[in-house]
């Protein structure tokens, strides 16, 4: 309470130190913040598009400011936009995480601005509220998946499954070849969701309306048969005992240690791991391959996408021109040049005009025909639905680690969901 | 005191002081102390977003006590706390036992054992996070080597919480240590002569000279580690926070996930909760021990 009056006050008096902005087009001057999370890649990035923002506009300084990621940066995040003290651009996700920051009151509205025009309208739709669009996209789009050891697979010769049975068999033969088959990292909690989110295309695919349902507090993961696949999925898995002997310690720099040097030979996780596998072990990036989870069916085979986390301005900056100009830098073209350099490619880009390097790496080129004409794709949950229950990753640690069964997981998180949706006020709960 | 001589008490008592030399030291209290304490009363009984409140009753409070792992966090807490606390008693008492007798490099022994008081908890729990690990750690390794295979320490969620509550042990127990040393080093060279001349053997020394005359000793450790047992939370968070799963959640990591994932008003509801878990565990707590140290 105290502490909140307090940083009130202190971001009444940084909008006090009011600066002139120069008109639109013409050289940019004057001096913004920038809050970025603590990821190798993310600040790897921000330094990029600052230096060659700077360069382009000498008049103009940018502060990088660093907070960490995962829960604790969603509290940093919320604290200073409540407070006031938000720094004028900053990065955050997409989808149910970005309607929990209250954008209407919170951010500026970017809807109008020309760069926009250049936005798919896909990633629009997970940055809007209220009828406004609030951001721009900060990374490529990205997949949840499975990465697999190119080298494993060539030596068994294995084939990529497209049907969770399949998926399994090849895990019997792994595993009976003396290999950890699937990689699990409780170690970071979050690592542990992945089972769950990536199977919601599978999802989709027979229940087209979960999203819908859902979000009216009609359809329950654990009485909807087709998402419960999910937890089983994750629970097939342990008691299968294809995990490696670490699962509860391991990290998530260790799980894309372990599937780039074949360590073991599947992870499941977001495509957004390239970059740091590119980054951790170059000298595999090369062996590692990647292929959306299994359905039931091969036929319709599919991936589920995540939109990228974007970037925002808030409501509070004293220099709106300069956050403006700087957002529509990062959402051109020539941003993406500048991150394909820095980090190299990770996906495709959501913004026309941007081009994927010719040499991308192989678990990239993997995801590219799930994008492309006749591949399937499908959001995740989150970006069709505000509600996201944040105990999830730690029931996912208990499923997967044979603590609570699958169908108990699923009720679990039901209750955890309803709680989301009375914070959020939504109706039916 | 009884009631007549508080009575009398106050009517002798006159203000020592004029009323503006109050004033500074009442703001501060109301400001920081008194304000927030009836803020987060009302606040519990909210649905809080820190942008606006609805008021939704003790509707907090029944979530909370449906939370399925509410209850066990609160029996975990108790857990934590009786193990702490006891094993900081034994093992404090007879730490400083050794440490008031005669032994070779006594002051620098005494400055080893505290020496982990010092450190930060969130390096102490990052350090045996490292060591405790399942395959890698040092401990399982050593273990390794004369042929037994240790245990997943931290993530075997029958064993998490214990794992977490002996190094909480380790890190505390100098602290114990020391009071017991005041103690023991104030018990009246006397009573042991007394007992000599009775005849008695050294353990009767220990159990019916030491032990009794330490009392005050451990009435303030067992209340010093009861409470920061009950209240514990930055070790738990940076070993386990609260895993596997919910192994090892006590009321105060339950708290902070509530607050980290924006649920204001829950948390809130959860310090009420917690703050009169201590004062319904603590106050009869500190009501026995103080009784029979009165009848000393």
């Amino acid at each position: 309470m105290t502490k909140t009056k307090l940083f009130a006050l202190m971001g009444a008096s940084t909008i006090g130190l009011l600066m002139t902005a120069n008109a639109v087009n013409a050289q940019q001057s004057g001096n913004l913040s920038f809050l970025i999370d603590n990821g190798p890649q993310s600040v790897a990035v921000a330094e990029a598009w600052v230096a060659a923002y700077t360069e382009k506009n000498p008049d103009a300084t940018i502060d990088i400011e660093v907070r960490p990621g995962g829960g604790e940066g969603d509290n940093i995040v919320k604290t200073r936009l409540a407070t006031g003290a938000m720094s004028d651009v900053f990065f955050y996700n997409s989808g149910s995480l970005f309607q929990a920051i209250n954008p209407v009151q919170n951010l500026l509205p970017l809807t109008n601005e020309p760069f926009q025009a250049n936005v798919q309208d896909s990633f629009k739709s997970v940055v809007s509220a209220g009828g406004e669009v609030y951001g721009a996209p900060f990374a490529p789009a990205m997949g949840g998946g499975i990465f697999y050891n190119k080298p494993i697979y060539e030596e068994l010769g294995l084939e990529i499954p497209k049907t969770w049975d399949e998926f399994m068999a090849n895990n019997e033969k792994i595993k009976a070849a003396g290999k950890t088959a699937v990689i699990q990292t409780y170690g970071d909690t979050w690592s542990s969701q992945l089972f769950v989110l990536a199977d919601f295309y599978n999802v989709l695919t027979e229940v087209p309306d979960f999203a819908e349902k859902y979000t009216a507090g009609e359809a329950k993961f654990a009485t909807t048969p087709a998402a419960l696949r999910g937890f089983e999925k994750l629970q097939e898995t342990h008691d299968a005992g294809f995990f490696n002997a670490d699962f509860g310690a391991a990290t998530y720099p260790d799980g894309l240690r372990m599937v780039a040097t074949g360590e073991g030979a599947h992870y499941p996780m977001l495509t957004f791991g390239i970059g740091a596998i590119a980054e951790t072990v170059p000298d595999h990036i090369q062996d590692v391959g990647f292929f959306a989870q299994p359905g039931d069916s091969a036929e319709t085979n599919g991936l589920t996408t995540w939109m990228p986390d974007s970037i925002y301005v808030a409501k509070s900056t004293a220099n709106p021109d300069l956050a403006k100009d700087f957002v529509a830098f990062v959402a051109s073209p020539e941003g993406c040049d500048v991150r394909n350099e820095a980090v190299g490619a990770t996906g495709p880009y959501m913004i026309a005009g941007c081009e994927l390097p010719a040499d991308v790496p192989p678990a990239v080129a993997d995801m590219l025909p799930y994008f492309q004409e006749g591949g399937h794709n499908g959001p995740a949950l989150e970006f069709l639905s505000p509600i996201k229950g944040p105990a999830l990753e730690q029931i996912t640690v208990e499923v997967g680690s044979g603590i609570r069964p699958a169908a108990e997981g699923a009720a679990l998180y039901d209750e955890d969901v309803r709680k989301q949706a009375q914070q959020l006020g939504l109706a039916g709960w | 005191m009884t009631a007549s001589a508080v009575a009398t008490l106050k009517t002798q008592r006159r203000p020592l002081y004029p009323g503006w030399f109050y004033a500074p030291a009442a703001v501060v209290y109301s400001v920081l102390f008194l304000a927030p304490t009836f803020a987060s009363l009302y606040f519990s009984l909210t649905r809080w977003t820190l942008f606006d409140a609805t008021f939704i009753g003790f509707d907090n409070f029944a979530q909370f006590f449906r939370e399925p792992f509410l209850i066990q966090g609160l029996v975990n807490t108790v857990i934590y706390a009786v193990i702490t606390s006891g094993l900081k008693v034994v093992i404090g008492m007879l730490l400083a036992v050794m440490l008031t007798s005669q032994i070779m490099a006594r002051g620098y022994l005494r400055s080893v054992i505290f020496f982990p008081v010092l450190v930060s908890t969130i390096g102490v729990g990052m350090t045996f996070t490292v060591l405790m690990h399942p395959t890698m750690g040092m401990i399982n390794q050593t273990l390794a080597m004369i042929g037994i295979k240790g245990p997943g320490w931290l993530v075997d969620p029958k064993l998490a919480l214990f794992s977490v509550a002996l190094v909480d042990v380790w890190k505390g127990v100098g602290l114990a240590t020391v009071i017991y040393i005041a103690g023991l080093v104030a018990i009246p060279k006397d009573y042991y002569e007394a007992a000599r001349i009775d005849g008695a053997t050294k353990l009767q020394n220990f159990f019916y000279v030491t032990l009794p005359l330490s009392r005050p000793a451990t009435a303030t450790v067992i209340t010093l580690s009861f409470i920061g047992g009950l209240r514990t939370f930055d070790l738990i968070w940076a070993m386990t926070k609260g895993g596997p799963g919910f192994a090892s959640d006590t009321v105060a990591s339950v708290i902070y996930k509530q607050y980290q994932a924006g649920f204001y008003g829950l948390s809130t509801a959860g310090n009420v909760v917690l703050f009169i878990l201590i004062a319904v565990l603590v106050v009869p707590l500190t009501m026995v021990l103080n009784r029979k140290q009165g009848h000393e």
